[in-house]
């Protein structure tokens, strides 16, 4: 087997394991940062596709700003709902 | 859910899948006219860069409108909200974080620069160096040295603005050519960096939006 073959078998199974962990984790921070690992993972599936501007997209804008936007909405919530319990 | 239940989803959703790759394999194969096209005009787009040519020269309209798009999205944001009250003081952050953000920014802008000046011949281009420069100022918000923007003043609604009225200006100016974007190929080239540049620096102030307005929201009691 060919080590660039290895490579997109890997980069493929990584893909389909990081989706089902970002859908089905009960935890939603780890599901955020599984999303962005998914972006990141898809961005390197991009860039073997031999599509370099749409790898830089998704790991622009797929992965680090809507991971950011993710995480600040997260954080935003579990503030909001620390300060209904006292 | 009971696991006849399960079972049935489980050989449903298989039986689904296999259906769908059969059939993208009993596709014919495609034959690509579109490459042969654009390669063909390559030398009058004024880049080196096919997908830039694509995105800025054979379809500008289309990007025209992915500009106008996200303008209106954040529009909608501002719309929503109260724009008055004063901007909440930034989020303390901790001094590694602030050093931090402090080193990589400028790093940020030079990278930004440069993904707008080698998108005329090779991958880059405004919307990815607008995503950079909306990551620096959303690293500089969470660092604690960027407000939120609450109301945004004339300059930043200027800078927001300004490349969509950049892109409709030229697109105005060319009309005479009787065809929507097409630019003359002599200063297709300056025409397009010209676009490109106007957009990067409203792609990142739309983009950066996005997070920092929601953030003037959340801050207010």
């Amino acid at each position: 087997m060919s080590p660039s073959l290895a490579l997109d078998i890997l980069l493929a199974l990584a893909l389909l394991w990081s989706a089902w962990r970002t859908l089905a984790t009960p935890d939603l921070t780890r599901a955020v940062v599984m999303f962005i690992v998914f972006g990141l993972l898809m961005a390197l599936a991009w860039a073997r596709l031999s599509a370099p501007d749409i790898a830089l997209a998704e790991a622009a804008i797929g992965a680090g700003l809507t991971g950011a936007l993710l995480l600040d909405a997260l954080g935003a919530w579990k503030r909001q709902a620390g300060e209904d319990k006292p | 859910m009971n696991a006849a239940a399960r079972l049935a989803v489980v050989l449903l959703a298989l039986g689904l899948g296999g259906a769908l790759v059969a059939a993208v394999l009993e596709l014919p194969a495609p034959h690509p006219v579109l490459p042969e096209a654009v390669a063909a005009h390559m030398a009058v787009s004024g880049v080196e860069h096919p997908v830039t040519a694509v995105l800025l020269n054979f379809r500008g309209y289309d990007t025209l409108l992915e500009v106008a798009v996200l303008l209106l999205a954040l529009l909608g944001m501002l719309a929503a909200g109260p724009g008055e009250g004063v901007a909440p003081a930034a989020l303390p952050a901790g001094p590694v974080l602030q050093t931090l953000a402090r080193l990589a920014v400028p790093l940020m802008i030079l990278m930004a620069g440069y993904l707008l000046w080698a998108g005329a011949h090779r991958p880059g281009g405004a919307f990815q160096a607008g995503a950079v420069l909306a990551g620096a100022a959303v690293l500089l918000h969470l660092a604690g040295l960027l407000p939120a923007w609450a109301s945004p003043g004339l300059l930043l609604r200027l800078g927001l603005a300004g490349g969509l009225l950049v892109f409709l200006a030229v697109a105005a100016a060319l009309l005479g050519q009787g065809a929507l974007l097409r630019y003359p190929a002599d200063h297709a080239g300056t025409l397009i960096l010209l676009i490109e540049a106007s957009l990067t620096i409203s792609l990142g102030l739309i983009l950066a939006g996005l997070f920092l307005v929601l953030a003037a929201r959340r801050a207010r009691p």
